[in-house]
């Protein structure tokens, strides 16, 4: 199922002589993985149905250099850094929102002292934004009325950058009771991708991380697992089924939320 | 008499504390240089707030009051001491006592009943590491001098409270013999029950045990701070202003690779061309040993007290992997004490041959980090055990080429086609049309 509407590259944008008010940033993740596909076109459908005029990269875009750089290789995310800020330079590029909390991280912390000066924000920030404009608006949506919703705080939204309210008020707009995890927010357990684990086996130990962090939202007896993040989303999706869930718990990003619920 | 041996251990004391002092001081500035003096304000209040306020202790309240009560005991009984250095100078009883009067009366009662808190304070923290065995104090980086270290301060703080009523207390039977009392809320209660019918005589000696033994215990306790975990009550506050005031996310930049990257990037560059610093040795990327940490590092790495918090916390050690934040933290002061050692008795130059990574830290523990700074948040005196396992990391790949095999792969991927999975970037944009 294709986007029912035109999604400009900057490229294509810029050749009819406009440019975008912001740059979705959409990472490999979004990029590539099937799963994440989904968030990205939820994404975009919000940033559509609220007339936002946004644009990607497309083939231009390359990966932040994010796990490059938490693996220890600080030449290979300098060379990605160095060639995204090219790009986005000669692009003008002023406003970047991302649906992945690494490439946030990246964009927003650490391209600055290699010369890359964005504005950037999170999909939820964004979201949370437009609603309080009344771009968007979920009064009366039945979708998730009253259904129980734990929050999966991403490390690199949350501890990292210290975004732990945009999620959480999303959620409530749903109409939905969100119940929080027993560890949550700052003392939120990583789902175990971080760093480059996404990319490798984990050492040896007696338990799988996402094993860990699934049990915590289990206890809390929530129909849906939501999270900001593709990763958290791969690992969280494993822990449920780890425990032959899949039917009883969904796992969803808060775009596919709030685009579910806005009926997009 | 009295006057000449209470100087001879007043000055001891102080020489060989700052001695002490100066040699952790030396051994932290064998660390490379970092920028933390911006901000004077902000950093002010960070420590203002994490560590005279304790205001990270109190995620976990129980502890939190326990080490409370030690902590204001510790505070306000330093104004007890002022009184016995200025007694020992010049040989008078209880200096204060005469001009401050009802205050004095005051401030001695406050501090008894801290020093009852710090007991029952001190007697719960012996009975969590060695009763309940409480896991985050009893884990396997602990066993051997840590676990003594713990045990042997808080025995010194039985001591000193026991010192300071067996002062007080035979000073209030002392006074009761002529008449009168301090009327110190504690140790009037106290008193009668041990020192009823003793002679003015052993009262004098109780009294002057107590005085001694607490100046004794003081200057002991002082000298044993720089050999042990309990050196945090003093490196707390610059641990704390020095704090990392960015965000938790944000890494540290290597402006050596910098460099490289923008010379790789320029085609104007001749790439054979002499450079200014021609037969200097390049910097080493990342860190293999304690000087290539910053003295930032090494600053946390003595201001350590071994609590574990960023143990319990950490994913990795909570699903039974081999990594544990203590232990990082740990592991750069022993080696740091080790090589500060040698380089004191043997000169600048010093090598012994050994290094962090390797005789310390191994490759396993470092790859077990998922980066979630979770043992950063969860430090009471911000203390950062990622930035170390990132610049050991640093060193691995960038100076030899060791990580696990995934990683490799990852890495060419990102080189090769911009993702770290084999996909062609010509199909970034596909999920608009599928």
């Amino acid at each position: 199922m294709s986007t029912a509407f035109k999604v400009s590259t900057i490229a294509e944008m810029m050749a009819n002589g406009e440019s975008p008010d912001i740059l979705f940033w959409v990472g490999c993740s979004g990029s590539f993985d099937d799963r994440a596909k989904k968030i990205t076109k939820a994404v975009a459908k919000i940033l559509h149905h609220c007339n936002v005029k946004f644009a990607v990269l497309g083939a231009e875009e390359s990966c932040t250099g994010d796990p490059a750089k938490r693996a220890g290789n600080e030449f290979t995310f300098q060379m990605q850094a160095m060639m995204n800020i090219q790009v986005l330079d000669a692009y003008a590029v002023k406003k970047i929102v991302t649906a992945c909390p690494h490439c946030f991280n990246t964009l927003k912390n650490e391209y600055p002292e290699l010369g890359g000066n964005y504005e950037v924000i999170h999909h939820t920030q964004l979201i949370q934004d437009l609603i309080n404009q009344g771009k968007l608006g979920l009064e009366g949506s039945q979708t998730y009325k009253g259904k129980k919703i734990t929050f999966h705080d991403p490390c690199y939204l949350g501890r990292a950058n210290d975004v732990y309210e945009a999620p959480r008020v999303l959620i409530e707009k749903l109409d939905a009771e969100l119940i929080e995890m027993k560890r949550c927010k700052t003392t939120g357990l990583c789902c175990g991708a971080g760093g480059a684990q996404m990319f490798k086996e984990a050492e040896k130990g007696n338990k799988e991380i996402n094993v860990e962090r699934t049990e915590d939202a289990l206890e809390t007896n929530a129909s849906i697992i939501a999270t900001g993040c593709p990763f958290c989303n791969t690992m969280m999706t494993d822990g449920v089924k780890n425990f032959n869930k899949e039917q009883d718990i969904q796992v969803l990003d808060i775009a596919e939320l709030i685009a579910n619920a806005a009926d997009l | 008499m009295s006057i000449i041996i209470f100087s001879i251990l007043f000055c001891v004391g102080f020489y060989f504390f700052s001695k002490n002092i100066l040699q952790v001081r030396t051994n932290i500035l064998l660390g490379k240089d970092i920028d933390r003096i911006d901000n004077a304000s902000e950093r002010w209040k960070t420590m203002a707030l994490v560590a005279l306020g304790q205001k990270k202790m109190f995620t976990r309240p129980i502890p939190a009051l326990l080490h409370l009560c030690l902590y204001a005991a510790f505070v306000i009984t330093q104004i007890e001491l002022i009184e016995i250095f200025t007694d020992g100078f010049t040989n008078s009883h209880r200096f204060f006592h005469s001009f401050l009067g009802g205050f004095y009366t005051f401030m001695i009662s406050f501090i008894e009943i801290l020093s009852v808190l710090a007991l029952v304070g001190t007697v719960a923290f012996l009975s969590r590491r060695n009763l309940l065995k409480l896991p985050r104090l009893n884990m396997k980086e602990l066993s051997g001098w840590p676990k003594k270290d713990a045990n042997l301060i808080l025995i010194m703080e039985i001591v000193l409270v026991t010192f300071i009523f067996t002062m007080n207390g035979a000073d209030e039977a002392i006074l009761k013999d002529q008449g009168g009392s301090y009327r110190f809320v504690l140790s009037s209660f106290i008193s009668p029950l041990i020192f009823e019918g003793m002679n003015l005589h052993t009262l004098h000696i109780f009294e002057q045990i107590g005085w001694w033994g607490h100046l004794v215990m003081v200057f002991t306790f002082l000298n044993y701070l720089p050999y042990s975990k309990h050196l945090h009550i003093l490196l707390a506050f610059p641990n704390t202003y020095y704090s990392n005031l960015d965000k938790k996310g944000k890494f540290t930049n290597l402006s050596s690779v910098t460099e490289e990257v923008k010379k790789m990037m320029d085609p104007t560059i001749d790439p054979f061309a002499a450079t200014e610093n021609e037969g200097e040795i390049p910097p080493r990327f990342g860190a293999k040993d304690v000087t290539d940490l910053t003295w930032k590092n090494l600053l946390d790495a003595y201001t350590c007290t071994e609590c574990g918090r960023c143990t319990s916390s950490c994913p990795a050690n909570q699903t039974g992997k081999l990594l544990s934040p203590r232990k990082i933290i740990m592991d750069t002061r022993d080696r740091l004490v080790e090589l500060g050692e040698g380089i004191r008795k043997n000169g600048k130059e010093y090598t012994d041959g050994k290094s962090l990574l390797g005789d310390y830290i191994t490759e396993e523990e470092i790859w077990a980090c998922t980066s979630c700074n979770a043992c950063v948040q969860e430090c009471p005196v911000n203390i950062d055990p990622l930035s170390i396992i990132v610049d050991l990391r640093r060193y691995l790949v960038m100076e030899e080429s060791k990580m696990p095999t995934e990683l490799t792969g990852m890495l060419t991927n990102i080189e090769n086609n911009g993702a770290p999975w084999q996909f062609s970037p010509a199909d970034r944009g596909n999920w608009i049309n599928e």
